[in-house]
């Protein structure tokens, strides 16, 4: 849909401003940064610092610990399967190394344990590849220009952006492992826009003191993603995939070891034993439960199912009382709502401005802010741009870009999002986008450490399930960073593991038996079963008339 | 959207389409995979990323009274009236298994794994029914002349929906062949970065790890105060630009 006449209208202001605004891009003139004391008064601002939104957990290793109440409503839950319909004796696979999730963190992490001789089975809910990992735009971080960066600026740059609440381990292996992942990347054959000598080009993110955002066009997530799982195929004689088969349950065996897990054929509705030496969970975030209401630019299978297991087998979860909301999702057109807005309209200079055409934020804040920001001048200060289904939002000035990088560019360097657009008869190069802010990134998750081993052994992790690397914040980059620096680790250390010997004991689910007799006894699932594995956006009219939506006798 | 919104918009107007062949009124402008949602699916195929990028929800449509066959993205293409439409949740395709290590990368690679190239018959097809707008037959043509570094470049916007493959004559998958073309190109034809060996390298020889073992040991206000000093590259400068001091550098 393209701009209603009311919109144009108002796109005029942006129009007016913009000559000055280009001219102070021009000589470098910028908003001034927040200090630390102001980013924290305007963090208040942030959906995170609303106490509604969140409650105490009543079970589990985190007992206390308040977060999101759409992830407690799944923590406190009961199983998906009766541990007791559960025959363990008969595995319908037995592999050395189950990986749970086919994104970016697991791919890699499959690879490395094959390439270290394990077997391997990736089972994954959707596709391979149907993951966040797929959708990843800007970039992809690390110090690699030894001239002016370095694991040093890169260390302090991730500890800002999380306020210095970071595991500082995990972050040193994260930025000292960077530049490794990168080569390993360009290795696979990853086309990162260069120069013609092989300079890697790098730009700024939110928060960088370093140009250190390394990028394939602005689809470096798909570029990644399509050419790992490129190389996964490769080792088809290792690693096999099996796709619409989420895991539900993790195994254990009688001495508390990992050792596989339950999961579900989405298609025939069997639920199936995988026995496993070590598993790795890389079951990425947590976009689609649409916390505090939020529009998402999450895939959708990003239910938060893999924190549901670990927990359950008695992993403590960190920093999941924050999560990311992206300054700038779509909120017009309304049938692309919450799609993201890559930061790097604003690293080449697009500004952020309000319904009077007014800049009032710096646009390379770290995203918390940034956010707190929008949702600010357009709840708060009543700057908002209203579109057609009262909603509010704030100007992404891309034409900006045209002027100060020379016609043509908006088109080149964005060519996702400008033929995005161009179907909804958008012209991005000529007007500027509407954005609010989007729930992204699930910046906590399940305890884990520098190894990618938790406090169950044989249970790995790596990937936007982990919590603790990038503390209360992420900055954008590292995370595509960090699924492949902790996905290769976890592939290692598994293989490692194996390698140093795995007694195979008895398989048991009375982790699963023990968890729900807690639920049960706290009162507090109300019926709830977890993990989600897919949200459900039937119409509600339509859904109460699904009168069978799960089995009685042999009809659905 | 919830479900609020939705149902304002179907009071506000409610447009006919046929799913697989049966008649749903949905609300208009919403996209085919919401309008499918709306109407009491639940996807299990056919829905991914949501976003356009990942190619799980491609869709084949025809409108009534047109003979043509269009194509497009479930989760990008808005729904029109009376559209008759069918979602192709899983098209089977040939992928050769190859060792990307000691791949060359020359045309006889490409040719060897993939001999169906040279069974195109240039109907071009595949370019008409991409719903990415790749020009799929100029990279097929750059396949068959053997220029990777082409191939690459044209196909780079692929999402790898499969469209392609299921309209071709020649019965072959096109998008993975232009996987291969653009794993040779970037991992094998373009020249790597050499700033990056050499940052490796001195990471590998513990060039940081006193700096870094500092850094841990600080307490959070110390943190903060090198945090708050550090210098910050300008957002307009060059690539060459070097900080003041060179603390912190290898
Ligand atoms: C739109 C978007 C843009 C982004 N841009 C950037 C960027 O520019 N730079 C950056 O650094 N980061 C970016 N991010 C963040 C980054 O892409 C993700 O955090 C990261 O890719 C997560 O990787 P992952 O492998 O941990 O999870 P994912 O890639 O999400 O993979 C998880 C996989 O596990 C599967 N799964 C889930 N539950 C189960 C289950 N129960 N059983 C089996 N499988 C399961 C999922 O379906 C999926 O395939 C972006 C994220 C989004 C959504
Ligand atoms: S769902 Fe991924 S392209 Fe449509």
């Amino acid at each position: 849909m393209p701009y209603t006449p009311e919109l144009k209208e108002l796109i005029k202001a942006v129009e007016r401003t913009r000559p000055e605004r280009v001219e102070r891009k021009r000589r470098g003139e910028e908003i001034p940064f927040l200090s630390l004391d102001e980013r924290k008064e305007r963090l208040k601002f942030h959906p995170d610092f609303k106490e509604e939104g969140r409650r105490p957990l009543q079970v589990g290793p985190s007992k206390g610990y308040a977060i999101a109440h759409e992830i407690a409503d799944l923590l406190e839950a009961g199983s998906r399967v009766d541990p007791d319909r559960i025959d363990l004796s008969a595995p319908a696979y037995t592999t050395d190394v189950l990986v749970i999730g086919g994104g970016g963190a697991g791919t890699s992490a499959a690879i490395l344990a094959a390439e270290r001789g394990a077997n391997v089975i990736l089972a994954t809910k959707l596709r391979h590849g149907d993951a966040n990992t797929m959708m990843a735009e800007g970039g992809i971080q690390a110090a690699t220009k030894g001239h002016k960066d370095s694991p040093y600026f890169h260390y302090l740059d991730v500890m800002g952006g999380g306020h210095f609440t970071n595991v500082p381990e995990l972050v040193e292996t994260l930025v000292t492992q960077a530049p490794d992942a990168i080569r390993w990347l360009e290795h696979q054959g990853v086309n990162f826009t260069k120069q013609a000598d092989g300079t890697l080009e790098t730009i700024h993110g939110g928060g960088t003191s370093r140009k250190r955002m390394h990028y394939a066009a602005d689809i470096t997530g798909a570029e990644i993603m399509r050419t790992i799982r490129d190389e996964a195929r490769n080792h088809a004689d290792r690693i096999s995939v099996l796709e619409f088969s989420p895991a539900v349950e993790l195994v254990l065996d009688e001495s508390g070891h990992c050792a596989g897990a339950v999961l579900y054929n989405m298609e025939t509705e069997e639920y199936f034993v995988i026995r496993a030496k070590a598993v790795i969970m890389a079951t990425g975030g947590c976009g689609r439960l649409h916390i505090q209401g939020f529009m998402t630019t999450n895939h959708y299978g990003a239910t938060a199912d893999g924190i549901v297991l670990g927990y359950r087998a008695g992993v403590p979860v960190a920093f999941l009382h924050t999560v990311q909301y992206h300054p700038t999702g779509i909120v017009f057109p309304e049938q692309a709502e919450g799609i993201l807005i890559t930061e790097k309209f604003r690293g080449a200079g697009a500004n952020l401005v309000n319904v009077e055409g007014n800049q009032f934020v710096n646009e390379r804040e770290p995203r918390d802010v940034e956010a707190a920001s929008i949702i600010k001048e357009c709840v708060h200060e009543g700057k908002g741009v209203p579109t057609p289904t009262g909603r509010l939002g704030i100007w992404l000035d891309s034409p900006m870009i045209e002027q100060l990088a020379g016609e043509g560019t908006v088109k080149r360097e964005f060519p996702g999002k400008y033929i995005l657009y161009k179907r909804f008869d958008i012209d991005i190069s000529k007007e500027p986008m509407l954005i609010y802010p989007t729930l992204h990134y699930q910046n906590g998750g399940l305890e884990f450490r520098p190894s990618g081993e938790t406090c169950v052994p044989g249970l790995f992790i790596a990937g936007e399930v982990a919590g603790g690397i990038h503390g209360a914040n992420r900055l954008m980059g590292n995370s595509l960073l960090d699924i492949i620096v902790f996905g290769r680790i976890a592939g290692t250390s598994a293989a490692d593991y194996l390698a140093a010997g795995v007694s195979e004991g008895k398989l048991s689910l009375d982790h699963v038996r023990a968890y729900n007799a807690e639920v049960d006894a706290a009162g507090v699932s109300d019926g709830r079963v977890a993990p989600a594995i897919i949200p459900n956006y039937t119409d509600p009219a339509v859904r109460e008339r699904q009168l069978t939506a799960h089995y009685v006798g042999n009809v659905r | 959207m919830d479900t609020a919104a939705l149902t304002e918009k179907v009071a506000a107007k409610a447009v006919p389409i046929y799913i697989m062949g049966k008649r749903y009124e949905v609300p208009e402008a919403l996209t085919i995979m919401k309008a499918m949602e709306y109407a009491g699916y639940q996807y299990i195929r056919g829905c991914g990323c949501r976003g356009g990028v990942c190619g799980a929800c491609a869709t084949v449509y025809r409108k009534a009274g047109d003979y043509k066959i269009y194509t497009g993205l479930a989760c990008q293409t808005v729904v029109e009236p009376d559209m008759y439409l069918a979602q192709i949740p899983f098209y089977p395709a040939n992928r050769a298994t190859y060792d990307f290590e000691s791949a060359e990368p020359t045309p006889e690679t490409v040719f060897k794994l993939y001999p169906e190239l040279f069974r195109c018959v240039a109907c071009n097809a595949c370019t008409k029914v991409c719903p990415m707008d790749v020009e799929v037959l100029d990279y097929v043509s750059a396949l068959k002349r053997g220029d990777l570094k082409a191939a690459a470049e044209i196909s780079f916007d692929c999402i790898q929906c499969g469209l392609c493959a299921s309209r071709c004559m020649g019965e072959m998958a096109q998008y993975h062949i232009a996987q291969l073309a653009r794993r040779l190109a970037g991992g094998k034809l373009a020249a790597k970065a050499e700033h990056l060996g050499k940052m490796c390298a001195d990471i590998e020889g513990g060039a940081f790890a006193d700096l870094l073992g500092g850094l841990k040991s600080m307490s959070v206000d110390e943190l903060k105060k090198v945090y708050t000093e550090r210098e910050m590259e300008p957002h307009m400068g060059a690539d060459e630009w070097t900080p003041a001091s060179s603390h912190g550098l290898a």
